[in-house]
């Protein structure tokens, strides 16, 4: 094991990434995401790759899908009001069936909204963003040392099932030190051919194009694509925190799930059996996770920073079977162990209404 | 067993983040779990801001310090935001030299330290920060002492070598001065 050195969320996304192999990055500053950008503009020159700043968000992303295009490991990142402008990119990228890392460390919203920590842009992660009929695989880390374990993965997600795969993270994640060790093993190697690499008249050339004017061929490729998709359910991921003998089922991610961990803690002392489900994939979300819940538990209380969103995806999954609660703050504010801890006390001493 | 929460809060340009990733890299080399957080954004640039720092020997959940175990107050908005966040037998640590007022709670161990002023007068300026904490790993053994030079030579980057006995010597002031508090029995 290498040794484990104090760096921020962001820090550890970008080394990651370089240690993924991922020399093109393409970005446009914003808070609370920079340091990710700073990172790369130090390291990528002295190992021969790229930093680009573009001119503005979607030229970034769109610099990535040229990257991507050429079979090459490529991302960028920004925060909300930079992903609305790249949405548009991914969208062409889901098209494409292009692999890519979208980094997403949210803040408040909607409009250009606050700096401070949000995990409001839920839906926009797990229901694609853009136009069309697609989705992202969409990462969701809730330490230092997962964001860079993420990253590396996030990259062998994208090129096994060819699309683009987001880390959503929000401002906290971003800028808290934490030990990390970026022992991650050997990179692995994607067969890529129909990249553009150039023919050397050695085979017909490749096309990567998302324009399909012949309605029969646009509706196979996205039937296609989402033949992709159900394979991908394998690959949801997520933990659950005491949740053994757990009659009350906090499902919460992120920086969310670590203020519900301590939440459920403080339960169990006044002898309150709660536990937690933690998504770490939020597409594929671990529907089968919280479907097995739904037999055990007496009620769900979705912990987010949002009006409440991941909600209707906790709902989803337990067929609405028992009761789905919210405990939320938004705009920045985050809620703290106390707050959760009244919601359960409050779905506890009120039943199941 | 032991999960110590530590605010430093005052004003940007203090060096509130810098003695809190002083405190953080101690835990980790002792092999704890810990966790840094800091307030960022514009309050960094003039305001308030503030660093959460957990040390424990159990995984850190939330990184955010809502109740604090110890906390250092570097300016009088800070004290007047975070006094009453305090657990009940907190230790709280006060630059008297900004802070005129005193801490009005009676459950908690108050030490008055005016870490600005002894800063520049014993020609450390820029390091009443860790004046501060040398106090309060004094008084409240929030790190062993033994862990304060290691943890240094981690935080002070090589560039700026020459600067390290400065701040150790500024740790040993804070960590050797008596004052004014005010302890619970």
């Amino acid at each position: 094991m290498s040794e484990k050195v104090l760096m921020k969320g962001n820090e550890a996304i970008a080394e990651a990434a370089i240690m993924a192999g991922c020399r093109h990055y393409f970005g446009y500053p914003i808070t609370p995401q920079t340091e990710i950008a700073a990172y790369m503009s130090k390291r990528m020159p002295k190992i021969g790759g790229v930093f680009l700043q573009a001119e503005s968000e979607i030229a970034a992303v769109n610099m990535v899908i040229g990257a991507a295009a050429a079979g090459k490991r490529a991302m960028t990142s920004s925060s909300s009001p930079g992903i609305s402008l790249k949405s548009e990119g991914l969208s062409y990228m889901a098209g494409c069936d292009l692999p890519a890392l979208i980094v997403n460390v949210q803040r408040g919203g909607p409009g250009l909204g606050g700096i401070q920590p949000s995990q409001s842009d839920y839906y926009q992660a797990t229901r694609g963003s853009g136009h069309g009929d697609y989705h992202l695989i969409v990462l969701a880390p809730d330490s230092v040392q997962e964001m860079a374990d993420l990253t590396f993965k996030g990259f062998d997600l994208a090129e096994e099932y060819r699309m683009p795969c987001m880390m959503l993270a929000d401002g906290t994640l971003g800028q808290m030190m934490e030990p990390v060790s970026l022992d991650m093993g050997d990179v692995k190697k994607h067969d890529k051919p129909w990249a553009l690499t150039g023919t050397e008249m050695k085979r017909p050339h490749n096309i990567v194009n998302s324009l399909a004017l012949e309605p029969q061929q646009l509706e196979q490729w996205n039937i296609e694509r989402f033949k992709r998709y159900d394979v991908l359910k394998k690959e949801a991921m997520a933990e659950t925190y005491r949740m053994e003998d757990a009659e009350y089922c906090i499902v919460a991610f992120g920086i969310a799930a670590r203020i519900s961990k301590n939440a459920v803690n403080a339960l169990r002392e006044k002898g309150i059996k709660a536990g937690l489900i933690r998504p770490i994939t939020l597409y594929p979300f671990p529907e089968e996770v919280i479907r097995e819940a739904t037999g055990r538990c007496k009620a769900f209380l979705s912990v987010e920073l949002s009006m409440g969103q991941m909600i209707d995806d906790v709902k989803l999954a337990s067929d609405c079977r028992r009761p789905v609660h919210l405990c939320s703050r938004t705009g920045g504010m985050i809620p703290t162990p106390d707050e959760v801890v009244a919601a359960i006390m409050k779905i506890a001493e009120g039943g199941n209404n | 067993m032991s999960t110590k929460q530590i605010l430093i809060a005052g004003f940007g340009g203090q060096g509130i983040l810098f003695a809190g990733k002083f405190l953080a890299y101690e835990g980790l080399l002792e092999g704890k779990k810990v966790s840094w957080l800091p307030s960022y954004g514009p309050e960094m640039r003039g305001g308030t801001a503030n660093c959460s720092i957990i040390l424990s020997d159990d995984p850190v959940g939330s990184p955010i310090v809502n109740k604090p175990d110890v906390l250092i107050a570097m300016n009088l908005p800070s004290l007047d935001k975070y006094e009453n966040e305090a657990v009940p037998g907190a230790s709280i640590f006060v630059d008297s030299a900004l802070i005129e007022r005193k801490v009005t709670r009676k459950d908690v161990n108050v030490y008055y330290i005016p870490a600005t002023k002894l800063a520049s007068e014993k020609g450390f300026d820029t390091l009443a920060n860790m004046i501060i904490v040398g106090h309060a790993i004094a008084k409240a053994g929030i790190i062993p002492y033994e862990g304060i030079a290691p943890a240094l030579k981690k935080v002070v980057s090589a560039k700026h070598a020459n600067l390290l006995d400065k701040n150790i010597a500024a740790i040993e002031l804070g960590y050797q001065y008596e004052g004014e508090s005010q302890c619970l029995k």
